[in-house]
């Protein structure tokens, strides 16, 4: 039989406040333990939540980035759970009313094997307000927990989709665009090591071509997109496997183990999931207006959709190029500021996409600490661009310009990379090639095209590599008659 | 609805309250009681009526996203409660609270 996965995904994502969500005690990641947990974090009795202004801005900013309905009205509720992490008992969330309802986002999904690329709508079902739980540590003190409060009470969007995807490759491409989305709006800094963006995976299978939904698992806490695509892949098939052999699949939470590449099943009580919600009456309902959206649409930077549709007016880019350079804010600003240094757009992209990727990817870096600054690189291409120097000899100046070893001017001339353009010393060296070459210009001549090439190739040897190729071909084309 | 004792001890051990059998039954009649006005309010009619979340009719007010609190690890770990399993009696440690273990 034919399987299809279902799967939809609930990503936490840690808003970018300087302050918790009911409290002004500092999120500063890092700090002692303890040292940034105030009497509202650690639960004193008589404390009161103050709800932060900022968090509740980042979420009308989540709600406009993803057409979202934006609720006029949202409402606080009690989640009941108890966990020494928890001091409260309960975690404060949003339930039946949550602050921004549907949307949606477009996803790339990359081209694998012989399947080609495609886009697809992701449906957000809603998207909520909620705080971070403390950290337990174990294994300090013998038979003890050790409990950080650091992280209690540190603002979280709750992110939930519909369950649209249909592949681990889906899943990784929406979570990814998420994750730059959340970036791009400045709302998370995406600090996946950190916990700052966390997803929790909710999988399930049904025979392709059914309506009905199987029973799903969901894999908790994956903070990387190579775990999620290996964690999603192996639950898939045990429970394809599972089913084939017989058996049924169990509601269940499982964790991914990333040593052995399995996941496997909490030990969960019956009674786990029953968390009692219930309106916190510690908090009024949290009212947002139209004059509100409009402060907050004020703020926001464009959308990389909207970015990315100008990078194909204005610069005149395929959608392919538009959309990889719209892929983090941090690129298309690179981009930007190259083109506005006076380079022209297309190669810019090329560069930016190619060599520039290539390295920073090779060496694991961000673009921040690039080498190469987008001016550098615009100085670069256009030394390409007035025929300084080919294309060939630019990738050798890129090299040294990524090394420190000065920028463009410099490093042509120190290399002597300088592109012979001058058609006297061009012909005078074309001249010597072909007195040299008597048997492959007969060759050329008796129709043997391949003849040309290496006339060309020689030509450029005989140069150095200096000599200007398009140049090369012209006057040879001119001197042999061709 | 019907309440049973079971029910009773469910509610209780989600709580975390200890209930005997004997106090199970005196409370079930006392949640059975609360569940009949429930029940009797239910019955009126509230179409059209948008469900009430808090019982003063205003809106929550917002804090800037300004840091206001400083650390005061000290003071609260000095009144920290002591736990342990007995031998150990240390409330905190490394700056940590220190609670019985738990792990899933």
């Amino acid at each position: 039989m034919e399987w299809e996965v279902v799967i939809g995904l609930e990503t936490h994502t840690q808003l970018r406040t300087n302050t918790k969500i009911f409290s002004g005690a500092s999120t500063t990641y890092g700090a002692e333990p303890n040292t940034q947990a105030c009497e509202v974090s650690i639960a004193l009795p008589g404390v009161l939540p103050v709800l932060n202004k900022e968090a509740v801005n980042c979420a009308i900013k989540f709600g406009l980035a993803v057409n979202a309905e934006i609720a006029p009205r949202s409402v606080f509720a009690r989640k009941n759970y108890f966990y020494p992490d928890l001091p409260k008992g309960y975690q404060i969330s949003q339930y039946e009313l949550p602050v921004v309802g549907k949307g949606a986002v477009t996803i790339q999904v990359p081209a694998v094997g012989k399947n080609a690329a495609y886009e697809k709508v992701i449906n957000i079902t809603r998207a909520h307000l909620e705080e971070d739980a403390g950290k337990s540590v174990h294994g300090a003190v013998e038979g003890m927990s050790g409990i950080d409060l650091n992280r209690a009470g540190t603002p979280l969007l709750e992110i939930v989709t519909e369950p649209d995807m249909r592949s681990a490759a889906e899943a990784v491409a929406y979570a990814k665009k998420l994750h730059e989305l959340v970036q791009w709006i400045g709302i998370c800094d995406g600090n996946m090591q950190e916990g700052s963006f966390r997803c929790d995976v909710n999988v399930s299978v049904r025979p392709k071509g059914t309506e009905k939904l199987g029973t799903r698992r969901e894999i908790k806490n994956l903070n990387s997109f190579k775990f999620m695509q290996q964690a999603i892949e192996y639950e898939t098939r045990w429970q394809i496997e599972t089913l084939e052999d017989g058996g049924t699949i169990q509601q269940a939470t499982v964790l991914f183990n990333p040593d052995t590449g399995e996941t496997r099943a909490m030990r969960s009580k019956e009674e786990a999931n029953d968390y009692r919600y219930f309106p916190d009456p510690d908090l009024l309902p949290l009212e947002i207006t139209e004059a509100d959206k409009t402060r907050v649409q004020a703020q926001m930077p464009e959308l990389p959709e909207a970015m990315k549709l100008r990078f194909e007016t204005q610069f005149g880019l395929t959608s392919y190029d538009a959309a990889s350079l719209t892929a983090s804010r941090e690129l298309a600003q690179y981009f930007v500021e190259t083109v506005d240094a006076g380079a022209e757009a297309k190669p810019a992209a090329n560069w930016v996409m190619g060599a520039i990727s290539a390295k920073l990817n090779a060496e694991e870096k961000s673009l921040a600490e690039s080498p190469v600054s987008s001016v550098s690189l615009a100085s670069l291409l256009k030394r390409i661009a007035d025929n300084t120097i080919s294309n060939n000899a630019a990738k050798q100046v890129f090299e040294a310009m990524w090394n420190g070893e000065g920028e463009v001017d410099a490093i042509i001339d120190a290399k002597g990379l300088k592109q012979v353009s001058d058609t006297g010393a061009i012909e005078a060296i074309i001249d010597e090639v072909l007195a040299a070459n008597a048997a492959m210009v007969e060759e050329f001549k008796a129709g043997k095209e391949k003849a040309f090439n290496a006339l060309v190739g020689q030509a450029m040897k005989a140069s150095k590599g200096k000599a200007n190729p398009a140049q090369v071909n012209e006057v040879l084309k001119k001197k042999l008659g061709a | 609805m019907a309440l049973s004792t079971e029910d009773i001890k469910k509610i209780a051990h989600l709580a975390r309250i200890e209930v005997s059998d004997s106090d199970a039954n005196a409370t079930l009649s006392k949640l059975t009681g609360i569940l009949g006005l429930i029940e009797q309010m239910q019955a009126v009619n509230t179409d059209g009526i948008v469900p009430m979340s808090h019982s003063q009719d205003v809106v929550q007010r917002l804090r800037d996203d300004v840091v206001t609190k400083t650390n005061q690890r000290e003071a609260f770990q000095k009144i920290s409660p002591a736990v342990g399993n007995g031998s150990d009696a240390r409330a905190v440690d490394g700056g940590l609270y220190l609670v019985p273990k738990v792990i899933e």
